[in-house]
């Protein structure tokens, strides 16, 4: 791993912001620059720290990104990995434990849409790697605090469709003190799997 | 099934069907629909005199019809609720009321009628289970023409010792024990022309169990299986597969091609043994046709009314495949059984049962922390004018346009799609974690360089982007100049981030996002089709080609269409030259001045 630290600079609204680019082992690396990708974000106006990182969501991954943060006095942070709809609430709750508020995150692409999907061009998806990270820098820098709200909830749970598993489903939360309401279409529950006489790989019978 | 009838904590509801959902996880508002049953199932005590008194003789559902039933029934006797059923369509009513009057405890009831049942709940589980195969399609196999042509279900009814015959196997045209029986595998799996193109999971085991309990029925038995490949994949299941096979099972590995009736009401077989290569012929004196299994007949409805994804095979799509295999991509909803595809017994407990668990894992706090991505309205900027209100799918929005009351935004029932910032006129409603400016500076950043070359798209989270997503997962190519920028639904793109991106040199723009009917906010894309067909008309207005913006609607299981869109936009980009991009950026700054000066002037 090569440390990239960039001389300590901070924007115009005084954001310090880190940029992590993971290697996912090889599934970024194999096609992605990614040294060359975190070198491309430095000296970009508020970023304050760039560097590439073998497996950013890994437990000595976030430990790094949460050192980072606490010893570069960083407040917002940009990490081009997977899929933010894979992992954005494992770096959402990283930021928490790092004592940063969750949506001052920003994910890029580089997995799903980049490195595995350009795979036979290794220098464009370096350049569009480049890009969508400058991007995330440029969302970054602009997002601001939110704060979640807590409200009620009824502990009930609807279960529609009363064959093998629905049922199954309401057993278990009823068993676990939930209230369970089931909604069946025919006049009896059971499902195809009562309709079964013996069932494989037993033998047994069904109902 | 008899312990879910008896637990205090479960409530059930048969005959009965989910009619409207409104609210969201942690607070569902859920209205059933419960047709009246006509009998009181409380009172019911299964005593059948009213079944044995009625007149009227239907097919028996339970047993595929190789029985019949009356039109007071139980449905079989282990059903749960133990009660009888009127169906009032077939009775004759009251001109004949003869189950009336030997009913000792009065329970039927002619007068019910159906009812709506309102339930709160916290969290749903879509277990809605699958629809067999329909074979009449492939008729090549005779199934609409032959009697002694059965499905596997019909066939489980007749090996059953609760079924029609008390478990005595024979064939329904002349009620003979066969001495012969072959199975075709695979009808309506597995194939492009008919049916559905997946695996089913269960047919190869379901047969394999069959053939061991005709053997058992009778060890002299010729059973004969005619696949394409045998699965048995599962714990246990090679086993089960070598023991057939041992009791003397034959497995012929080719689909017949037709199937001819004999006069003795057998059965002749052609098929191609791809073993030998030679066509071959097998008298059998019954077939059962090994179903495929399809989606539930409701699944549709459902997922319009729950704002849940499908499958391109029409099964609820997952959230994840492997890390969160019964989550929807909807907060607070499961799927558990067939209902998020083809499975058997043991898988479809195994999601009751992790459904359950992410169920409880949801509601055990007893309180739900609220995703803050919701909008805000700037009240000293709003003109009360309404239209926030109108788009918003959740009636989250609440403005009196009469008395100029500014616009107010209920957060809890908000869900974040950002419809009423993109139609807002007066840019009086800030869409938090979206906001114009955030998106801007991605246009601004995204364009900066070598502008020309780029394709600029907006994805929605649920489908278009977790498209891509997929594509990513297949590994397809697609042109490496695509670059996309996420909102949460389609409905969040401004005309100005259209406009803007233009302006600074964009060759095209794609915005792209769920399916009309599955938007992941009920409907809030009509309002994206709506906005986009506006915004190319102006364009067309300008001088600029409106074929330089795109609308396209990718689920979050075409990663192959949107590949294939992109390869598309690249297309449409090429033919889009470096004068043409010049020209349309000072078409769209003349128009920035005259704005700024009418302004100005005001």
């Amino acid at each position: 791993m090569s440390l990239n630290i960039a001389p300590e600079t901070s924007c115009e609204n005084g954001a310090r912001i880190g940029v992590y680019v993971c290697r996912c082992g090889l599934n970024i690396a194999q096609t992605v620059d990614c040294e060359k990708v975190a070198q491309s974000a430095k000296g970009i106006d508020g970023v304050v720290m760039a560097k590439d990182i073998a497996y950013a969501c890994s437990e000595p991954g976030q430990m790094e990104i949460r050192e980072d943060i606490r010893e570069h006095d960083l407040d917002r942070i940009v990490v081009g990995s997977c899929s933010p709809r894979l992992h954005e609430i494992t770096f959402r709750r990283m930021m928490h434990q790092a004592g940063l508020n969750p949506y001052l995150l920003e994910m890029a692409n580089l997995r799903e849409q980049c490195s595995w999907v350009h795979m036979k061009e290794p220098a464009a998806a370096t350049l569009k790697a480049e890009d969508l990270i400058k991007m995330s820098i440029s969302r970054v820098r602009l997002l601001y605090p939110l704060y979640e709200e807590t409200i009620p909830l009824t502990k009930r749970t609807l279960v529609i469709g009363a064959g093998v598993a629905g049922i199954q489903a309401a057993l278990d939360l009823a068993d676990s003190g939930y209230e369970v309401v089931m909604v069946e279409k025919s006049p009896s529950i059971g499902g195809t799997m009562a309709q079964l006489d013996k069932t494989f790989p037993t033998m047994d019978c069904s109902i | 099934m008899a312990d879910a009838g008896r637990h205090p904590n479960i409530t059930i509801h048969t005959l009965s069907e989910v009619v409207d959902v409104k609210g969201y996880v942690g607070n569902f508002n859920v209205r059933v629909l419960k047709k009246a049953r006509y009998v009181d199932e409380k009172q019911c005590t299964s005593c059948g005199e009213c079944s044995n008194v009625c007149p009227v003789v239907f097919p028996d559902e339970f047993n595929m019809g190789l029985s019949s039933r009356k039109a007071v029934y139980i449905p079989f006797p282990q059903a749960v609720p133990s009660s009888y059923v009127v169906n009032m369509n077939e009775c004759m009513g009251r001109g004949c009321s003869k189950c009336l009057e030997v009913c000792d405890k009065k329970c039927i009831q002619f007068h019910m009628s159906d009812e709506t049942i309102n339930v709160k709940a916290g969290s749903i589980i879509v277990a809605t289970g699958l629809e067999p195969y329909d074979p009449r399609e492939m008729d090549e196999y005779g199934y609409t023409r032959f009697e002694n042509v059965v499905t596997s279900l019909e066939f489980e009814r007749l090996v059953n010792a609760g079924g029609p015959t008390k478990g005595d196997v024979i064939r329904p045209k002349d009620r003979k024990h066969p001495e012969s029986v072959g199975f075709i595998q695979c009808v309506g799996s597995r194939s492009k022309k008919k049916g559905g193109e997946y695996c089913s999971n269960v047919c190869c085991m379901n047969t394999i169990k069959s053939s061991l309990v005709l053997k058992e029925h009778n060890p002299d038995i010729s059973v004969k299986v005619f696949y394409m490949d045998i699965r048995a994949f599962g714990k246990g299941f090679e086993e089960l597969y070598n023991r057939s096979r041992r009791s003397g099972v034959q497995y012929l590995r080719g689909l017949p091609g037709s199937v001819e009736e004999l006069d003795n009401g057998s059965m002749r077989v052609a098929v191609e043994n791809t073993a030998t290569g030679r066509i071959e012929f097998h008298d059998l004196d019954m077939l059962v046709l090994a179903l495929g299994i399809k989606p539930s007949n409701g699944t549709r409805k459902l997922q319009e009314m729950l704002g849940l994804q499908l499958n391109p095979d029409g099964f609820y799509l997952e959230a994840h495949p492997k890390l969160q295999p019964v989550d929807a991509a909807t907060r607070g909803i499961f799927y558990a059984g067939c209902a998020e595809g083809p499975k058997d017994i043991k898988e479809s407990v195994t999601q009751g049962t992790a459904a359950a668990a992410r169920a409880v894992r949801l509601m055990h706090k007893g309180a739900i922390t609220s995703e803050p991505i919701t909008s805000m309205v700037i009240e000293s900027q709003c003109k009360s004018c309404g239209i926030c209100a109108e788009v918003c799918p959740y009636n989250a929005i609440s403005v009196d346009v009469k008395k100029k009351i500014p616009a107010k935004v209920n957060t809890a029932a908000c869900a974040g799609c950002g419809t009423c910032a993109a139609e807002c006129q007066f840019g009086s409603i800030v869409m938090n974690h979206f906001t114009d400016e955030q998106i801007l500076s991605q246009v601004d950043t995204m364009l900066g360089e070598n502008a020309m070359d780029k394709i600029l798209t907006f994805a929605c989270n649920w489908c278009s982007y977790a498209g891509a997503d997929y594509a990513g997962v297949s590994r397809l190519q697609y042109p490496p100049n695509a670059r996309l920028i996420r909102t949460m639904c389609s409905g969040r793109v401004d005309e100005k981030f259209i406009w803007h991106a233009f302006e600074k040199g964009a060759p095209v723009v794609l915005v792209s996002g769920c399916h009309i009917g599955d938007c992941h906010y009920i409907d809030a894309n009509h309002w994206t089709r709506k906005r986009i067909e506006k915004v190319r008309k102006k364009m067309a207005k300008k001088g600029i080609r409106p074929e330089r913006l795109q609308l396209e609607w990718i689920s979050a299981a075409e990663g192959v269409r949107f590949s294939n869109v992109m390869a598309d936009m690249e297309k449409l980009r090429q033919k889009v030259s470096t004068e043409e991009i010049a020209e349309t950026a000072k078409i769209l700054a003349k128009k920035d001045q005259k704005t700024t000066r009418e302004s100005g002037h005001a």
